[in-house]
């Protein structure tokens, strides 16, 4: 029967018009995604405004070699290390506000602690930077100003001091992340079976022992997931957070350079366009793979959440 | 029972906490632009200020052309990249989730494979710069990067693939109806939560975006309003000094610091308005798009 049925449809469905439909989103992501990737050949270029795109003089791996003597461990450091504390530290920070909240039970504050929580998400990273600045500003901040007077210690110029920083990135993407990250652990708590609970407490388990044998088991899968996700994402940086949050500031690029921002650096400031490219090139290659290994592990863990 | 409340009680103080957290650096930029400018500079920003004044308020009414200049530019773009956008999106989306549609699964991949690789920004900047030649346009603020991303026309195709049956199409067929027709009138009308849902990323997206303007903007006539703040945060001395004069404002004796903070607070006042009205949308939104890419 049911295939009697799509043989009548194909015949009402005309293809033509459809992909008429669906044609201007495909010549926009041709454009927008698909030229781009056929200009990585500059990254084997030396490139120049004057001979343009494809009179410069092609140089090889050279822009590679001198990426890689150069600056690439630096950016690579940089941007694994931020985004493996940024996961172990934004999942476990996500999962205790979830379980926190689903044990709230009360609507209305749930709503109100859920709000206040995704709000500084929905701020953009200039005015995040803004906020860092009222904190931080060596004259006039509030850090120097106020709480460290209260202690008595000495002022800090945070901007020109790379030490702080690492802490500083991770509280800044703790602040502004974890009201996100924690719906989906919500969601995904909301959705275990409540007579889970019930038995568990009829057998006397405390609330802490619901959490540690009940409830943590049960999110295990949504973590490997997601975790995976992130890994697959591992050689991408948040450019506003490590751009703005740091006000560009050079005396701190040992610990706040990622690729992405290593990227723009060439491209705008140093006019380094074929280095640039490499670097981008460099991050597109090895992300393309992760990304590849991460979905095959998902699809090995949980055949349903694979991305493809 | 008394396990139970005592927990209950324990994350109440928790997360009371970490929510004043979550909310008192937006307060502290807040009190700083209603703070006399005297009083910031002597005591620096505070929750607690010596003294009050809505000064920067006046000054950038007073002042303001550039301000809404670029409130205006901002907002024209939100709107111009929302509504192209969700059109497109849908538009692409809907083919998609047809099933009997020949060509589905090879534009499922050719969207879903922008995931995956991309070109990165070096070759995608030299495109849009010297082949559209898009630089100091305000098109420079629309089209690049996220007109329609893969995430939300798999968003809005999971939609129409769990949420339109097939049966209804399929009269429509039968009643003659061509495929524009059926997009058009049956479509978009059952659209409504899904678009909702895209619309508030998307416009979200646009509004808080300054990168494209860093890329792609050097003339300060087209300058959003996020890239207004970056312009005015850069120049320390921007406000003070007579030699700008991008705000147009002469010699005129600034209360600069304090400024600096209310354009923030205006920046993201129109935010803080709809939040409350749109909240749901994004909670749900991003539960959806996290189950499903």
């Amino acid at each position: 029967m049911k295939t009697v049925k799509n043989k009548n449809n194909r015949g009402l469905t005309k293809n033509g018009p459809l992909l008429l439909i669906a044609l201007p989103g495909i010549a926009y992501l041709f454009i927008n995604n698909y030229i781009p990737m056929f200009g990585v050949f500059l990254a084997f270029k030396d490139y120049s405004y004057v001979k343009g795109i494809f009179g410069s003089d092609w140089s090889g791996f050279d822009n590679f070699k001198y990426l890689f003597k150069q600056d690439a461990f630096i950016i690579v450091r940089n941007t694994l290390l931020y985004n493996v504390s940024f996961i172990v530290i934004g999942t476990i920070a996500a999962i205790v506000v979830a379980i926190l909240m689903c044990e709230l039970g009360e609507r209305f504050r749930v709503k109100f602690f859920q709000s206040s929580m995704l709000l500084p998400n929905l701020l953009s990273w200039v005015v995040i930077s803004f906020i860092g600045f009222a904190f931080l500003n060596s004259d006039t901040g509030f850090i120097n100003n106020s709480v460290i007077k209260l202690f008595g210690g000495k002022e800090v110029a945070w901007y020109t001091t790379p030490k702080y920083w690492p802490v500083i990135l991770v509280l800044v993407y703790l602040w502004k992340s974890v009201g996100y990250s924690s719906i989906i652990y919500m969601a995904s708590i909301s959705g275990i079976d409540k007579s889970i609970f019930e038995a568990a407490k009829i057998d006397g388990a405390t609330k802490l022992k619901q959490i540690r044998h009940v409830t943590i088991p049960l999110l295990k899968p949504t973590v490997i997931i997601l975790t995976l996700m992130a890994v697959g994402r591992i050689f991408y940086s948040d450019f506003g957070l490590f751009y703005q949050v740091p006000m560009n500031s050079g005396a701190l690029y040992d610990v706040t350079q990622t690729i992405d921002t290593y990227v723009y650096h060439g491209l705008m400031e140093l006019n380094n366009i074929g280095m640039s490219a490499a670097a981008g090139l460099y991050q597109s290659v090895i992300g393309f793979v992760l990304v590849m290994i991460a979905n095959t592990v998902v699809r090995k863990v949980d055949n349903e959440n694979a991305l493809f | 029972m008394t396990d139970e409340k005592r927990f209950r009680l324990v994350a109440t103080v928790i997360l009371a906490i970490l929510a004043i957290i979550a909310l008192l650096p937006i307060i502290l930029i807040v009190i700083a632009s209603v703070t006399e400018e005297k009083a910031l500079i002597s005591n620096g920003y505070s929750y607690l200020p010596k003294a009050f004044s809505l000064d920067a308020y006046y000054y950038m009414i007073r002042q303001g052309s550039t301000i809404l200049r670029a409130y205006g530019i901002t907002l024209s773009v939100t709107v111009i990249g929302t509504i192209t956008s969700v059109l497109i999106t849908t538009m692409l989306a809907y083919p998609m989730s047809r099933k009997n549609f020949r060509y589905r699964n090879i534009i499922s991949f050719f969207v879903f494979f922008t995931m995956l690789f991309n070109g990165g920004i070096v070759s995608s900047y030299i495109m849009w710069s010297n082949i559209f030649h898009i630089k100091n346009t305000i098109w420079a603020l629309v089209f690049p990067n996220f007109l329609v991303t893969a995430f939300n026309v798999f968003l809005v195709r999971n939609y129409y693939t769990n949420s339109v049956p097939d049966a209804l199409v399929e009269s429509a067929q039968i009643d003659g109806a061509t495929e524009f027709r059926i997009f058009w009138k049956i479509i978009i009308p059952l659209s409504v939560p899904t678009v909702a849902t895209i619309s508030l990323f998307t416009a979200l997206c646009y509004w808080n975006d300054w990168v494209n303007g860093l890329y792609y903007i050097t003339d300060s006539k087209y300058f959003g309003i996020q890239n207004l703040l970056i312009k005015i945060m850069n120049n320390v001395q921007f406000l003070k000094s007579g030699s700008s004069n991008l705000l147009g404002l002469g010699n005129i004796e600034l209360p600069g610091t304090s400024v600096r903070m209310a354009m923030a607070v205006i920046g993201i006042l129109p935010i803080l308005i709809a939040y409350p009205f749109v909240q749901k949308y994004f909670i749900k939104g991003v539960i959806v798009g996290a189950v499903k890419g």
